[in-house]
């Protein structure tokens, strides 16, 4: 892309293909001769890794697309069976909702590397704004992306923002309405999301191609953000460049492998396990992390307009970045000031991503309106001050010159630290659901945790029988076949006494020749019949609160770990959450209710619950269920029973996830050694 | 991509009958996909919407306006919080009237906003009543 190309292919073929279209050319000049500045660091490998992330989104996504239904009524369920049933279809999904964490994550590395080497300043300004242009489209694509799977936080997630723009004066409904399709966020909003969803990430692609094209006319900057002079500057791209991107790339997919093998959810919020429903808003409604600092400056200004204005400038004035600072001296590096202001800057954001997850109340508004007012602060007053009145550093010559005298070690350790320290701080939003007004349930020690973690057999048959005897009197499990009993990773079954256990139960099927429904025994392939016909007669029966479906409440429960637990919990792969509660639920029932806690009519005190009044009864007594093998009959030994065996019905592929986990990180250890120290080779005359 | 013809045909106006709902009660209908509360206020709920001083709040307005006359007992307000459209829980919070779990908002017994970050009252739908115990909603 820098120009044309005197290249010529040495077999005739080509040769004759490049006489009409020069692509081998082009290829050739931009990513094989192409010189780049030999003293980048590996903040630039930043670049490659995001072109990989783009990558694997599109594809992942295109397959995804494939098994997904965008309808209201059957989306939700579409998703779970992706994960259920087809092949890889959870290492597909796990790859796709992590990948757009992991894709932010870089983006945000790739931002700030920008802003500390002054890579937005003449000549490449333009360069600078195409970023900032995809950084929008990605944006817009992670949020309509994120409603898709249509549980609770798509929904309200959805019906939040699109009501940022009903603050629009005189035409705010009427966008509301246009970006709806309805007069609420329903079933063509959801269409519509999901073709956008698939347009945006081709668009973000041609952008791309626009931000490497001017990348390659400008040249890429570098830490000492002096331009190379001659040919000792430089390195040609390939091998140099190529094999430190690959070594850049293999070192991030460590990263992204731990999320998708062991920390799936690690990112998610509990609440998108439970299907939309227009009638309850979820406690806390929180968008994803990387859109946190942005909600945090839109809800600490008390006007709604300008709340929303705050909002997208506080993204649009990112485009004036070049004009704002016009300080000559590019790289941080030589301007000690501006450096400290970076890092500032860089906590401020990590602050408001903090506070973005809060609650808005009291000090939390406060906090954000200080730390709003520093953001804004930064472009529009410290950077113009600071080019009028900073003395920088004498910037060295050449960048061979530069090399010589090599510095700045150290801040490439503080900035990886403090990146991950924030990426950390604003990622763990496990929902508090299950925490307000409720004891913190007390942790257990489960077969299925850790990186080796595995179903305990006789625990999942065990809590079949409990489940089938007591549960399922009232709950349903909807997404759980008979045929899956006998799947690996399951309860052992054999298929046929998976097949014996569902021809005990009446499965409602037909219409018949006749024109009626009948009954007739379950097949393998039946789903565990609910037992009530809908939601509906579920409330009626129960007192007004419907009993949950589940085959999911392990992953829909959740409770918050706190700071510092959650950055731990990170490392320590601890997920157990939704098991913690749902087994501290089952034995939190006590008949004494404490003082100052009244419990209404029809209500029991449960010490675990939330608020504390749960219309469920105690389910489970000492002796209800009798075990064939021996174990104890006690709530206890019932409640860890059950809890693992919807464990297994939440995910039935745990144990698959976590062995393929394995293979691949000890694949990805040993790519990362191959490609470091081909990389020292191919580097060792160039440093 | 504004609304098609049949999510339009579905936005209809709906007739409710209000007789099974006793003093104290309210229920919740679905409008156009939205939740519309149609509350039956006892005296003393009346009378608080009636005592406070209007020109004390947010967003101005007498409760006389906010429902029909020779039916004051009735208050039907569309039940999406004015802030970023929560969905708020009824007879909660201060006011005896409506409480957004949210961010906090708080509406009196007349659907007012009276605390909290939403810029306006809960808004009335379009309705009138047909008998004494059913309305026409749209």
């Amino acid at each position: 892309m820098s120009g044309p190309s005197d290249y010529q292919p040495s077999h005739p073929a080509l040769q004759w293909i490049e006489r009409r279209l020069p692509i081998i050319g082009l290829i050739h000049s931009s990513f094989v001769v192409y010189p780049t500045p030999r003293n980048l660091n590996y903040w630039w490998t930043f670049g490659a890794i995001l072109s990989f992330m783009l990558g694997m989104q599109i594809l992942t996504g295109v397959i995804l697309a494939m098994h997904y239904t965008p309808h209201a009524d059957l989306a939700f369920k579409s998703v779970e069976l992706i994960v259920r049933d087809v092949n890889y279809g959870w290492l597909l999904r796990n790859m796709h909702a992590c990948g757009a964490s992991m894709f932010f994550f870089a983006v945000y590395v790739h931002m700030l590397r920008g802003l500390y080497y002054g890579s937005y300043k003449e000549p490449r300004e333009v360069l600078w704004i195409l970023g900032v242009i995809i950084y929008l489209l990605m944006m817009a694509t992670g949020f309509m992306g994120y409603v898709l799977p249509w549980g609770q936080m798509s929904f309200w997630g959805a019906t939040v923002i699109t009501n940022l723009f009903s603050a629009v004066p005189y035409f705010g409904e009427s966008i509301v309405t246009l970006l709806w399709g309805g007069y609420s966020v329903g079933n063509p909003t959801l269409n519509r999301f999901f073709s956008l969803h698939y347009l945006l990430p081709f668009l973000i692609a041609g952008v791309v191609v626009l931000h490497v094209w001017a990348l390659h006319v400008a040249g890429q900057n570098n830490p000492d953000g002096v331009e190379p002079k001659t040919e000792k500057d430089t390195v040609p791209f390939t091998p140099h460049a190529t094999i430190k991107d690959g070594f850049g790339v293999a070192c991030f997919l460590l990263l992204y492998a731990w999320f998708i093998f062991y920390m799936p959810n690690y990112l998610g919020d509990a609440d998108n396990y439970i299907p939309a429903n227009p009638g309850v808003t979820p406690p806390h409604i929180v968008p994803e992390w990387y859109y946190l600092p942005f909600y945090a400056i839109l809800r600490s200004i008390p006007n709604k307009l300008a709340g929303v204005i705050g909002m997208f400038s506080a993204i649009i004035v990112l485009v004036f970045l070049p004009w704002l600072d016009s300080a000559k001296t590019r790289s941080s590096k030589y301007r000690p000031l501006a450096k400290q202001f970076f890092w500032i800057f860089v906590v401020v954001c990590i602050l408001l991503g903090y506070l973005g997850a809060q609650p808005p109340e009291g000090i939390y508004v406060v906090a954000g309106r200080v730390l709003t007012v520093c953001y804004f602060a930064y472009f529009l007053i410290v950077l113009p001050l600071l080019a009028r009145i900073e003395k920088p550093r004498p910037v060295p010559n050449s960048i061979s010159e530069a090399i010589l005298a090599k510095s700045g070690k150290a801040v490439a350790s503080i900035a990886v630290a403090l990146v991950a320290a924030g990426a950390l701080l604003v990622g763990t939003l496990q929902d508090a659901r299950a925490e307000e007004g409720g004891t913190k349930p007390p942790g257990n020690s489960w077969s299925f945790a850790g990186p080796f973690g595995k179903y305990d057999r006789g625990a999942l048959q065990r809590g079949l029988k409990v489940y089938k005897e007591v549960c399922s009197n009232c709950h349903g499990l909807s997404y759980v076949a008979f045929r899956n009993l006998a799947e690996a990773g399951g309860p052992g079954y054999s298929t046929a006494q998976a097949a014996a256990f569902a021809s005990e139960y009446k499965i409602k099927d037909g219409p018949n020749d006749a024109g009626d429904m009948f009954e007739r025994p379950g097949r393998p392939a039946d789903y565990f019949p609910s037992p009530f016909p809908n939601e509906q007669a579920a409330r009626a029966a129960n007192g007004g609160a419907a009993p949950p479906d589940l085959s999911l409440i392990t992953k829909a429960r959740s409770y918050g770990r706190g700071f510092p637990m959650f950055i731990i919990d990170f490392f320590s792969q601890y997920q157990e959450q939704g098991p913690d509660y749902v087994s501290a639920v089952l034995q939190g029932f006590e008949d004494k209710v404490p003082e100052g806690v009244s419990i209404p009519e029809g209500s029991y005190y449960n010490k675990y619950f939330p608020g504390h009044a749960i219309k469920m009864p105690k389910p489970l007594s000492d002796g209800q269920v009798t075990y064939d093998d021996g174990s104890p009959a006690t709530v206890a030994q019932y409640a860890k029973d059950v809890t693992t065996f919807l464990m297994w019905t939440a995910e039935p592929h745990m144990e698959a996830r976590k062995r393929l986990g394995l293979q691949v990180f000890v694949f990805l250890i040993i790519f990362a050694f191959l490609m470091y120290f081909t990389k020292k080779k191919v580097w060792a005359d160039s440093h | 991509m504004n609304p098609d013809a049949s999510t339009i045909a579905a936005g209809a106006p709906i007739e409710v009958d209000l007789s099974p709902v006793a003093e104290g009660q309210d229920i919740k209908v679905f409008w156009r996909g939205k939740p519309i509360y149609i509350s039956h206020r006892t005296k003393k709920q009346i009378d608080e919407a009636r005592a406070v001083n209007v020109a004390s709040l947010p967003d101005p307005q007498t409760d006389e306006a906010r429902v029909k006359s020779g039916h004051e007992q009735w208050l039907v307000v569309i039940g999406i919080c004015t802030h970023l459209g929560c969905i708020p829980i009824a007879h909660e919070g201060n006011y005896d009237g409506f409480f957004c779990p949210c961010h906090g908002s708080q509406y009196d017994s007349s659907g007012r906003i009276r605390q909290g970050p939403a810029p306006a009252n809960l808004p009335v739908p379009p309705y009138q009543f047909v008998s004494d115990t059913k309305i026409q909603i749209g």
